[in-house]
């Protein structure tokens, strides 16, 4: 009997010197979601005190790389991944995260938490579900608004591509040094990622077929040339200098975008325009998501059960969803997050337009779109038969049969 | 064995047998580092991507998962649209952006030898500098330069072209470098700046070695420095140009870093008219996943080289050693 009552005391002692023992778990992110978790974590801490977190920053390339690399020899594996849109999908495809949707996980009690769309996102095509979305981009429409002003237009009539493409064209005939937009490529990719089919994925149909020589893929690339052939694209590429200086100084009119972008304008890109911005949703009645963030749990990692718990924190609490919306601008998958009072605000930088409203309803429209392994090799197919349209004044036939030959060979 | 009259007189046989193994394995230990690190970081990679080259293998499904898939990967890799356009853009990089160095590198080190003497050194550090200059940031500074409508390489064309004279063959409207067409060109420009101060020094260092008197006696039987140049110099390089040859085709061969940056990593949209083997090679492994067909895409680069190496050696070297004599 006594000696029942020591071992019991001395489980009881060591069970407790394990509970008050810190686990710390590490987290692979990248810039500026970690300005995201940093503002999260202080709420997490007050929560789970024993569990530390360490983040491990790396740019947004090298991490995913590094993170590529990882996967491949199961070494250095963080017990957290954030993972980018551009990667999930690839992610998903391989081995080397835990599905979700297993216990002790059981990820199918959240989804339905959470903007439908981001789910297939982070879902393989075999169903496993290996990451938790934690941030969106809803696709918008910016424009300058003392540009139309100017050359008398009503940012209505932009709502349909031919009414977009004559309202260019006054623009460039008030002042040709003033385009409509940065590239005409952009007009086909949102057409491409917009007009998805039910159950479709970009560039793949239910059955994984190619079907880039759709009728889809025609009309977008038959837009962009039209803008192009009317001279109403400065022909500028994305993220580069030029890029932010027609932000700066006014020589672009419209660009279509994820809603973060007006963070980008606010806080580097081009902070003197402030005011001067406005958004709607995109023409004829699309809706496309551009960008989100994921965090997902390697199967090499040693601490599943506190990386479960942190991530479920970060995605699931409304709280900690908010922190990182007001710290990055982060938009909330979560959709209780949505309804936060801060999404009725106006924003200073729209010229207190109330933005968030639009975008949030836009988020609830996108459609969800299977992720497919050869996404990325489609991308650049498709990317470089739009520049043989647009700059070398290829067929769009012709170059949209040759982009699915290429496609299809690579599906060996 | 006597071969040290202060060697102890009488070492015991445990000490013999020590100082024997010494002997006898110290230069194997000194040596080793360098077979280590090249069993570590040249022969097992190079073994481990022919093993590879004959594999199905994405690195996210983790350590092992490998499929044997034979030749097919070589196959794949051999009718690929996308890789001979690559191997198009390897090969006339090679030439648009080889030749121009060793025609600049030649004349340049003559001149500086024969009329520079004096600065010889400062000249030749100048002309290094782009060599030792990291990689990102000449492309960072170049991109800026060939910049559509700010850049400083269209403001100059556009100013020529107020001139009278240089409108009838200068272009009217500001060109667009990062097309398919164009990015080439400007891959080039950025090649042939970086790598000719570094055939100037290899040139230069040849040129030295040429004895004085063979331009003494040119001189006396009133050879102009023109003759000098064409019947003493050039044959004279003759091996240093097989040997800076050689290392321009293997260098553009692999040319990766300039196009690598310059085409922002694969997301310019004129990645195509740019993308070299090499960069080709990489985006298969570690944007597409695919690293069979990387290794065979190593693989098959490396018999270009091969073949090209040896076409030089017998249009050049042979001559080379004929004339060295």
């Amino acid at each position: 009997m006594k000696k029942t009552a020591v071992v019991l005391l001395a489980a009881l002692a060591l069970g407790g010197m394990v509970l008050a023992q810190k686990k710390v778990i590490t987290v692979g992110i990248f810039p500026n979601l970690d300005d995201a978790i940093k503002a999260q974590l202080p709420g997490f801490n007050k929560l789970y005190p024993n569990i530390e977190v360490k983040l491990v920053t790396l740019q947004y390339a090298d991490h995913h790389n590094a993170l590529t690399t990882a996967l491949a020899t199961g070494q250095g594996l963080h017990d957290v991944e954030a993972i980018e849109i551009g990667f999930v999908g690839r992610f998903a495809e391989g081995q080397g995260f835990e599905d979700l949707n297993k216990p002790p996980y059981n990820a199918d009690l959240y989804k339905k938490l959470f903007t439908p769309y981001t789910i297939a996102q982070a879902t393989s095509s075999d169903g496993r579900f290996i990451a938790m979305p934690v941030d969106i981009g809803p696709g918008t429409f910016y424009y300058r608004k003392d540009i139309l002003d100017k050359a008398g237009i009503n940012p209505a009539s932009m709502m349909t591509w031919n009414g977009y493409i004559e309202a260019g064209k006054k623009i460039k005939a008030m002042d040709k040094n003033i385009f409509l937009i940065a590239n005409a490529a952009d007009v086909a990719w949102i057409n491409i990622f917009a007009t998805v089919g039910a159950g479709e994925g970009y560039y793949f149909d239910k059955s994984g077929k190619v079907i880039v020589d759709s009728p889809r893929f025609v009309r977008a690339f038959e837009l962009a040339k039209q803008i192009r052939d009317a001279g109403l694209d400065a022909k500028i590429g994305a993220w580069t200098n030029e890029w932010y200086d027609g932000f700066k100084k006014g020589t672009v009119a419209t660009q279509f975008s994820g809603a973060w972008l007006q963070g980008h304008l606010q806080n580097w890109m081009a902070p003197e325009t402030k005011g001067l911005w406005r958004v709607q949703q995109l023409p004829e009645g699309l809706y496309g998501s551009w960008g989100g963030s994921f965090y997902g749990i390697p199967s090499a990692s040693k601490n599943k059960a506190e990386a479960w718990t942190l991530i479920k924190y970060l995605t699931t609490n409304r709280a900690a969803q908010i922190a990182a919306f007001k710290a990055i601008g982060a938009f909330p998958a979560l959709l209780s997050a949505q309804t936060d009072p801060v999404f009725e605000e106006g924003v200073d930088f729209l010229g207190g337009q109330k933005a968030r409203v639009l975008w949030r309803e836009a988020a609830r429209k996108v459609k969800p779109v299977e992720a497919n392994k050869y996404d990325r090799v489609a991308n650049e197919i498709i990317s470089t038969a739009l520049s043989q349209v647009l700059d070398e004044g290829k067929d769009i036939k012709a170059a949209l049969a040759e982009a699915k030959t290429l496609i299809e060979r690579r599906m060996r | 064995m006597q071969h040290s009259s202060t060697a102890p007189p009488r070492a015991s046989s445990r000490q013999m047998r020590w100082s024997n193994l010494q002997r006898r394995w110290a230069p194997y230990v000194f040596i080793s580092p360098f077979f280590v690190l090249f069993l570590a970081f040249g022969l097992y990679p190079t073994l481990f991507s022919l093993y590879m080259s004959f594999q199905s293998w994405s690195q996210t499904d983790g350590w092992g998962h490998w499929k044997f898939v034979g030749l097919e990967n070589y196959s794949f890799t051999l009718t690929d649209p996308m890789f001979w356009r690559a191997m198009y853009n390897t090969l006339w990089l090679g030439v648009v952006s080889g030749l121009p160095q060793h025609l600049l590198a030649i004349p340049l080190a003559f001149v500086i030898h024969m009329g520079l003497s004096r600065f010889k050194t400062f000249v030749s550090a100048v002309y290094f500098l782009p060599y030792i200059t990291s990689t990102v940031a000449v492309a960072l500074i170049f991109s800026t330069l060939f910049s559509t409508q700010k850049g400083v390489i269209n403001q100059t064309i556009a100013y020529l072209n107020t001139l009278p004279l240089f409108g009838w063959f200068l272009p009217d409207e500001n060109i667009n470098w990062f097309l398919n067409s164009t990015i080439k060109w400007g891959i080039a420009l950025v090649v042939v700046w970086k790598y000719t101060g570094w055939n100037t020094l290899l040139y230069l260092s040849a040129i030295q070695a040429i004895p004085r008197e063979l331009y003494e006696a040119a001189s006396v039987d009133g050879a102009t420095r023109w003759q000098q140049f064409r019947f003493v110099t050039l044959p004279l390089l003759r091996p240093m140009m097989f040997f800076a040859v050689s290392l321009t085709i293997i260098g553009n061969m692999q040319l990766f870093e300039e196009p690598f940056v310059l085409l922002n990593g694969g997301a310019s949209s004129a990645t195509q008219g740019g993308q070299t083997v090499a960069m080709y090679m990489f985006r298969t492994a570690f944007e597409w996943l695919e690293m069979g067909t990387a290794a065979s895409i190593a693989w098959i680069l490396f018999a270009f080289i091969a073949v090209l190496t040896i076409i030089n050696n017998l249009a050049f070297g042979r001559a080379a050693q004929g004339r060295g004599e």
